[in-house]
């Protein structure tokens, strides 16, 4: 080993004892059955009417999610690269803001806002409309993922699009390109690192989130992260908990190697 | 210079810190005693050190199940384990609990005979749990909100207050209610009841505003519905938050639960364990004091008379014992039952 190798040697530990390891059990606990004998049945348990229920309704949430995520940030991050305003830093600050504060207390202040009795439906009932019943809905719990999730999708789309030259934007209108020829043909392709590490850093935690859907869904609607909870927690079947975690691992497994490949043919650097 | 102060400083405490320690370790019995947190007065434990000058190491837990998960890990050596009944009997069956000698106890008899007969419910003989608190599930109201004072289960199932109750996320509780509506035991390891009971639950799952634990009573004072499913303990105190809210265990009966402590077979210094129930549960004075600080029907007789008759006639501090002729407490289910109804549960959430 040379020395620079040893500069990794606390990530390496790390890795090792809190990423490795860990995966190891669940690896061993998800191809195992009770009494310790190998089975597949655990990993299989996914294709239940009931887990792939649960599954499919998760990664419907997660799409809607990342695409309402999409469709907020990036006509954010071309209005802050063309806006006249020296002060951008101070923008991706405010827009940050809300992730220096713990995510379940957000949660749980949404929670108190989408309230039947919540301050929402007191300032609608000023105007006489509602209450409504907004909180124990599917639509909770997708504005709640949008809402944690946001800061994630902002930040890499805005650095790619700020990155993007000057000159070549130039040239394009130069030669006769048009405002929306310019977004299509050169903005987007190349913010498309940006987009793909936005994509992948809201679908996946929105894929497998627990908390958000048991604060906002009222403990009615049952996605995979739940499911699998109640294995580890309340059931206390381990075996399962872990196949089904395995399952979905693979799935998000498949989601970033799809990405990877998108990013190599791209041949471009890196938000993260 | 004020770094290296501050340096000095450090070591000075490190090992000012780690001399205490080994002094301590070397001449005190100390026991070590798992709990819920909250659920009891941390005084009594200073001055239970101060009578008798047995160290007591306090170690919480959240859950039943939290707990459960943190004993059998077995990091840490318990002497002494307070446990929901259904806890304390899966650590008897795994033989985790040793008979307790009640004759080191001389305040035993100030505990109620009839909390006595409810722990004889799983605990034949009374030799492994000593009981220490006990309650009932029920149905707290607002009197504002319903039409009349509820009675029985039937208010969460006839759909008359769709939208407007919050049922307990729970799965033992919530096949307790089904099976108590439905006139079967909610100890039932009957796979055909249990299947009426989970299509009850399902039938019942739009109407339902929310399945919450803890957060029942927040949202119960908060008036955001207008009936929810709780346990006794959190009932009272949620009635002493809101005056229009009021708790009744329903007709058609429901769980009885039962605090126990056990002392775990690893313990080797049975007499101070014992020595600490005997001050903590069974002394009239402390358990008085203990009751005080936790505020849920005490095991202890002596305590229970000597309150002013407006709580011990308040049925939902302290339910009548008549009353309490359908409720049962939970048996520990075989585990292909148990299994059955985890499926059963997800079916219901996944619907």
């Amino acid at each position: 080993m040379t020395k620079r190798k040893y500069v990794s040697l606390p990530y390496l530990i790390w890795m090792i004892a809190f990423i490795v390891l860990p995966l190891v059990f669940v690896g061993y606990y998800a191809f195992t059955a009770k009494d310790g004998a190998f089975t597949l049945t655990n990993i299989f348990a996914i294709l239940d009417p009931l887990h792939r229920k649960a599954m499919i309704l998760s990664i419907l949430l997660a799409l809607i999610c990342t695409v309402v995520c999409f469709l907020v940030a990036y006509p954010l991050a071309l209005v802050l690269r063309y806006i006249n305003f020296t002060n951008k830093g101070l923008v991706i600050v405010i827009l940050i803001l809300p992730m220096w504060m713990n995510s379940i207390l957000r949660i749980l202040a949404l929670q108190m806002i989408l309230n039947k009795n919540g301050i929402l439906n007191m300032i609608l009932s000023r105007f006489s409309i509602g209450p409504f019943e907004m909180l124990n809905t599917r639509g909770a719990i997708i504005f709640g993922m949008v809402y944690d999730f946001l800061p994630y999708m902002i930040l890499p789309i805005y650095n790619a699009v700020m990155d993007i030259d000057a000159d070549l934007l130039d040239a394009a209108s130069d030669l006769g390109a048009s405002k929306p020829t310019r977004l299509f043909k050169i903005i987007l392709p190349l913010s498309k690192p940006g987009i793909i590490s936005g994509i992948t850093m809201v679908f996946i935690p929105a894929l497998t989130s627990f908390v958000i859907p048991d604060v906002l869904g009222g403990g009615k609607i049952q996605l995979i992260g739940n499911v699998i909870e109640q294995e580890f927690v309340t059931s206390m079947n381990w075996h399962l908990g872990a196949g089904l975690s395995f399952a979905l691992l693979i799935f998000v497994i498949i989601g970033l190697l799809f990405t990877q490949r998108q990013e190599t043919k791209e041949k471009e650097s890196n938000v993260w | 210079m004020k770094k290296r102060l501050f340096a000095l400083l450090m070591t000075g405490t490190l090992i000012a810190g780690s001399l205490c320690g080994c002094e301590n370790k070397n001449d005190v019995p100390t026991i070590t005693v798992f709990n819920y947190g909250m659920y009891i007065d941390p005084d009594i434990l200073d001055q239970f050190t101060e009578e008798t000058g047995i160290r007591v190491l306090y170690e919480e837990a959240q859950t039943p199940e939290e707990l459960y998960a943190k004993y059998s890990s077995g990091a840490i050596r318990y002497d002494a384990v307070c446990s929901s009944e259904y806890i304390i009997m899966k650590l008897m069956e795994e033989g985790s609990l040793q008979p307790i000698d009640y004759s080191k106890f001389e305040h035993i008899d100030n505990i109620s005979d009839e909390v006595w007969s409810f722990c004889a419910t799983f605990d034949e003989d009374n030799q492994y749990a000593l009981p220490y608190f006990w309650g009932t599930v029920g149905i707290v109201y607002n009197k504002d909100m319903v039409l009349e004072p509820p009675v029985s289960w039937d208010v969460l199932f006839n759909g008359e207050y769709a939208g407007n109750f919050i049922m307990q996320n729970s799965m033992r509780d919530a096949f307790m209610i089904a099976c108590k509506y439905l006139g079967y035991s909610c100890n039932t390891t009957d796979p055909d009841e249990l299947a009426a009971a989970r299509d009850l639950l399902i039938a019942q799952k739009p109407d339902v505003m929310s399945y919450l634990v803890d957060e029942v009573r927040d949202e119960m004072i908060a008036e955001s519905a207008a009936l929810g499913v709780i346990y006794s303990g959190d009932g009272s105190l949620a009635k002493e938050s809101n005056d229009s809210l009021e708790y009744i265990v329903p007709s058609d009966g429901s769980n009885l639960w039962v605090d126990c402590w056990g002392i775990t077979s690893e313990c080797i210094n049975t007499d101070a364990v014992c020595q600490f129930l005997d001050y903590v549960v069974c002394r009239e004075d402390i358990a008085m004091q203990n009751f005080e600080y936790v505020y849920y029907p005490s095991s202890n007789q002596a305590v229970i008379d000597a309150l002013p008759d407006e709580i011990k006639n308040d049925p939902t501090f302290m339910p009548d014992i008549d009353s309490l002729d359908n409720c049962e407490v939970y048996q520990l289910l075989d585990e292909d039952t148990m299994a059955l109804m985890d499926e059963m549960w997800k079916q219901i959430k996944a619907n």
